[in-house]
């Protein structure tokens, strides 16, 4: 009984974790944030607080938009959370796991930049076109490199399912491998370049000059706020884990296995507990970079894929 | 023991002459340091000669007949470069285009570049050839950009820039010459010495070494002068003052060849194939036909004749590539009238652009008129290059093209058209500048007759008959490096 | 540390030699550029140091000193001070294609790395997958030295390249006989102090040290 159930127990306390943490980790971040600048934080609950209040608010709509930019933020919420049931977060026994692969889930996130990119030029405003065009160049460059990180962790294991991606990576003993190291590397900076964090992007500001993500979900009011406001939260959490699922996998729960759970649960608190410090120091101790100045940035990134891919093939 | 004293004597005059500076001696002094090199050579040669080739410092040098008259050249053309050079630089120094600084780092540079190239030649480590080869060249680079002329200075910076990278191609090749060595002798400088390197030719790993000649021959090749590496060459030897011009044609382009050769018959060993043969004929072709064409479009002097020298290196990389006794012969005879050759035409081309102040063809002229020695000396260098008989460079020329009517009946088209370009190219522009009425910026100079005089007797000599000693000796050489 | 732990850190530093030969390509900034020139040397070094240590060769040790001395501490400080000199350490160069730089990089590492696979099968020695890494940075120092109009630049290419020479000797053959390093040492020393001189030789004649104003020589047409 308990053999046959544990997949889907598994998979629907996944989902409610990535619900339920994601503004956990956004609210840890700020609060570390805080205290490194010597402000009294609000808490790490605030993030519920504010998304409770956007949830309360009117939606106001403006008078020209088209269907696609009220259908946007539920088909951002729920690509997000999808893709929030692929990753091998707490266990590498996910029944949608087998469905899709590494590919599959860069191209949900794929559909939700798309589909917010289109609501943002929907709207028909100067800020939601150069906040889209912007997204656009970002995501462009990002998107084969992002590829490129995680394929080298596919050739070191042979697969493209993260779950038997992230098994192999616990279930072998620890080599020091060179492409993995570069595929980190260039994995975080595409992670900070996707999520929108500094340096690429600043996310608590609205300056017309430097915003990217801000500026297209800027006439976004009320419920449809907070659905967008919670799907970045998640994402941030699912980038953080899917770094943490490539590359750092150990304690995660093996299949078939409820005793590990706990184990896997402070395991992941730690690990991201880190993550947000380590973003915390990223953004106090870097400037955000001129915009023009991104795809160099990302290009760094995906010379590191690739030179993790080649050091793949010329030194292991 | 002699070859210490041969070796030492260069390095020695080269630090007196660091001291010495810009006194009035210091070019007699030049002059004797290199004629005691010769003296020492001569010695090395008569015991060469008499007793077969000689290895000597726990095989750290080795002698045979291939190099020792490489070794007599160099020695050779450097004692009369330095007694052309008493009288070239003292005029440069009283016009000013050189200051005493200057004069004190040439003779210095001048004779520690004489014992780099030696080192290279007596050598019997790939290592150390890769060193002195490189230290050749960094002792010229600065002699090329002595005037401070802005052309001068971008000279010398090319030549740096260009050597560096080739030559570092060439250390990339020995670095796999001692992997596949390794493997035989183990750790240690014995597996780099070129003895016993050929000895075990045959069990070397052929992947490894038909690799590492693609990187010995760009990188010596470079050094060489092989079209499509040769940018560089027209550029220092004709930027640089005219004996460091005459003594880089004749003399170093020489000693990176003969790296070459040594590395070739390493390759040939192991791969019992010709491939090597074949690279290095068609890089000798390409430099015969590139250089006899860009002869055509020459306006500067020294920088025509800076072409000429990668058309006869051409001559001889290609007469290498076609192996055989008959090529190979003609290739070391051809590399030592060519030198002899070229250095007494820079010899006589210096002191033309001095008596005109410059190096342009269109404003020298009549100089039979105004300068019978020197008229007449560039008139038969040039006639011996161009090779008409009855000089040396005829012999070598013609030895070479039978042999490739018999091996290589295709490429022989080329290899003539070639010859007939530059024959025709160097007839052209030469002949207004010998004959005729010299222009009105003309003066008078002391000119030094001497070394022209000598080098043109040799190398007439050397084409109407070919001494015993020398037939022997290219016999041996080429017994050495043909199998 | 057994050998295998060994070859696997040198192969992390083969990487991350890799990388900054990389980095060299794209760095604009002067100082940037010598900076990650002595990280390649120490990084050099330590692999060489690594090398010797599960090889039990101790000639190695000597190298690696060798390297520490000269690639960092004696040529990055010789660079120092003549970017001081000459007052060029604000330069930023403008004209470099960044990514089409990088693409062409990467070929070149994909083409050592065919070039070098014979060597690969035939050797025995535990470095033998970094030839490849080595090969690569000579070629990227030799398209740095392409693809750089300035003096400096250019010159600490020509090092970078060197660098990668050492390397793939260290790699094929655990290293060249000790007279022979020592011998190329002194040659490259020489070669800082000629290179020293040509700047100033270049400053005074062309007033910079670009070398787009040194487009003289050609072939007349």
């Amino acid at each position: 009984m308990i053999n046959e159930a544990y997949p889907v127990f598994m998979e629907s306390l996944q989902v409610i974790m990535v619900l339920v943490a994601a503004p956990l980790l956004v609210g840890w971040i700020r609060m570390l944030k805080c205290w490194s600048q010597g402000r009294t934080s609000a808490g790490i609950f605030q993030p519920f607080r504010d998304l409770s209040k956007l949830f309360i608010k009117e939606t106001v709509l403006a008078e020209n938009v088209s269907w696609i930019f009220t259908a946007t933020p539920y088909i951002v919420f729920g690509a997000t959370v999808l893709a929030g049931a692929i990753i091998p977060i707490l266990s590498v026994d996910l029944p949608l796991s087998a469905t899709a692969d590494i590919i599959a889930l860069v191209a949900i996130f794929a559909i939700a930049r798309f589909f917010m990119a289109l609501a943002a030029t929907d709207i028909g405003t100067a800020f939601g076109g150069m906040g889209a065009s912007r997204e656009m160049m970002v995501s462009s460059l990002a998107e084969p490199a992002v590829l490129m990180s995680v394929f080298t962790v596919s050739l070191v294991s042979s697969s493209t399912s993260l779950s038997h991606m992230a098994h192999t990576l616990t279930s072998s003993p620890i080599v020091l491998r060179p492409s993995l190291a570069f595929a980190f590397l260039a994995f975080v900076l595409i992670a900070i370049a996707e999520t929108g964090r500094i340096p690429v992007d600043n996310p608590s500001t609205h300056l017309e000059l430097t915003m990217i993500h801000e500026a297209m979900i800027l006439e976004y009011s009320g419920r449809h706020l907070a659905l967008i406001e919670w799907s970045n939260m998640m994402k941030l959490f699912l980038f953080a884990s899917l770094g943490i699922a490539s590359f750092f996998p150990w304690g995660i729960a093996g299949a078939d296995n409820i005793k590990m759970l706990p184990m896997a649960l402070l395991a992941l608190a730690l690990k991201l507990a880190l993550a947000g410090i380590f973003v915390v120091v990223i953004e106090t101790v870097l400037a955000k970079m001129r915009v023009f100045r991104v795809p160099e940035f990302l290009g760094f990134a995906f010379l590191l894929a690739t030179l993790g891919m080649l050091s793949h093939f010329i030194l292991e | 023991m002699i070859l210490l004293v041969l070796l030492g004597i260069n390095l020695i005059a080269s630090i007196a002459l660091a001291f010495v500076g810009d006194r009035k001696y210091a070019p007699e002094l030049n002059i004797f340091g290199s004629a005691a090199t010769f003296a020492a050579s001569i010695r090395l040669a008569l015991k060469v000669y008499n007793h077969g080739p000689m290895l000597a410092a726990n095989g750290f040098f080795f002698v045979d007949a291939f190099n020792v008259y490489l070794a007599v050249l160099t020695a050779f053309v450097s004692m009369t470069t330095a007694i052309f050079s008493r009288k070239y630089m003292r005029h440069e120094r009283s016009h000013g285009k050189v200051g005493h600084k200057g004069m004190r780092f040439y003779h210095a540079m001048f004779q520690l570049f004489i014992f780099a190239m030696l080192l290279a030649l007596l050598t019997n480590n790939i290592g150390v050839l890769w060193i002195s080869m490189e230290l050749a060249t960094l002792s010229t680079v600065l002699l090329v950009s002595l005037y401070r002329t802005p052309s001068a200075v971008e000279a010398a910076w090319k030549y740096f820039i260009l050597c560096g990278v080739g030559i570092a191609q060439a250390l990339f090749g020995t670095v796999l010459l001692y992997f596949a060595s390794e493997k035989i002798f183990g750790e240690g400088s014995r597996g780099l010495l070129w003895t016993n390197l050929s000895a075990v030719a045959d069990k070397l790993e052929p992947t490894v070494l038909s690799l590492a000649f693609i990187f010995f021959i760009v990188g010596y090749g470079t050094k060489v002068g092989l079209v499509p590496l040769h940018n560089w060459l027209p550029d220092a030897h004709s930027e640089g003052p005219t004996p460091i011009s005459a003594v880089l044609s004749g003399l170093l382009l020489n000693v990176a060849l003969y790296a070459l050769v040594r590395c070739k018959v390493l390759v040939d060993g192991a791969t019992h194939s010709h491939k090597a043969g074949y690279i290095m004929m068609i890089f000798g072709l390409l430099s015969i036909l590139v250089a006899s064409f860009s002869l055509l479009r020459q306006k500067d002097i020294k920088r025509m004749f800076a072409y000429s020298s990668i058309e006869h290196m051409g001559i001889a990389t290609f007469a290498f590539g076609l192996g055989g006794p008959v090529a190979t012969f003609g290739g070391l005879l051809h590399m030592l009238v060519h030198s002899l050759t070229k250095s007494s035409i820079f010899f006589t081309v210096g002191h033309a652009s001095q008596m005109h102040s410059t190096q342009e063809m269109s404003s020298i002229g009549g100089l039979i008129k105004g300068n019978p020695s020197v008229g007449w000396g560039f008139m038969l260098g040039v006639t011996a290059i161009a090779g008409l008989p009855p000089f040396g460079v005829f012999t070598s020329e013609f030895l070479i093209l039978t042999a490739a009517i018999k091996d290589a009946p295709m490429f022989m088209p080329f290899f003539l058209l070639g010859l007939v370009i530059a024959f025709a190219a160097l007839f052209r522009k030469v002949l207004p500048m010998v004959f005729g009425k010299p222009p009105s910026i003309q003066k008078p100079i002391k000119a030094a007759h001497l070394p022209v005089f000598i080098h043109m007797s040799l190398i007439l000599v050397l084409g109407l008959y070919l001494p015993t000693f020398l037939s022997q000796w290219f016999h041996a050489a080429v017994v050495l490096l043909v199998r | 540390m057994n050998a295998s732990f060994a070859a696997q850190i040198n192969s992390i530093l083969a990487a991350f030699i890799l990388l900054t030969a990389f980095g060299l390509l794209v760095q604009r900034r002067v100082f940037g550029l010598l900076h990650i020139f002595a990280w390649q040397g120490l990084l050099l070094s330590i692999s060489t140091a690594i090398v010797g240590y599960s090889a039990g060769l101790h000639h190695l040790y000597i190298s690696a000193v060798l390297t520490l001395s000269l690639k960092v501490i004696v040529l990055p400080w010789i660079l120092y001070v003549l970017i001081h000199r000459l007052k060029i350490h604000k330069e930023v160069e403008d004209m470099v294609n960044i990514p089409t730089t990088m693409l062409i990089g990467i070929a070149l590492v994909i083409f050592s790395y065919h070039l070098t696979a014979p060597i690969r099968e035939l050797s025995t020695l535990v470095t033998r997958s970094t030839l490849a890494v080595a090969l690569a940075t000579v070629m990227l120092g030799l398209l740095m030295m392409i693809t750089r109009k300035k003096a400096v630049t250019q010159i600490i290419g020509f090092l970078a390249m060197e660098n990668g020479l050492f390397f793939a000797a260290t790699s094929a053959t655990y290293g060249m006989p000790l007279v022979i390093e020592m011998g190329v040492a002194l040659d490259i020393l020489i070669a800082a102090f000629i290179f020293g001189i040509f700047f100033f030789q270049i400053r005074t004649t062309f007033d910079t040290l670009d070398l787009k104003a040194m487009e003289k020589l050609k072939e007349e047409e």
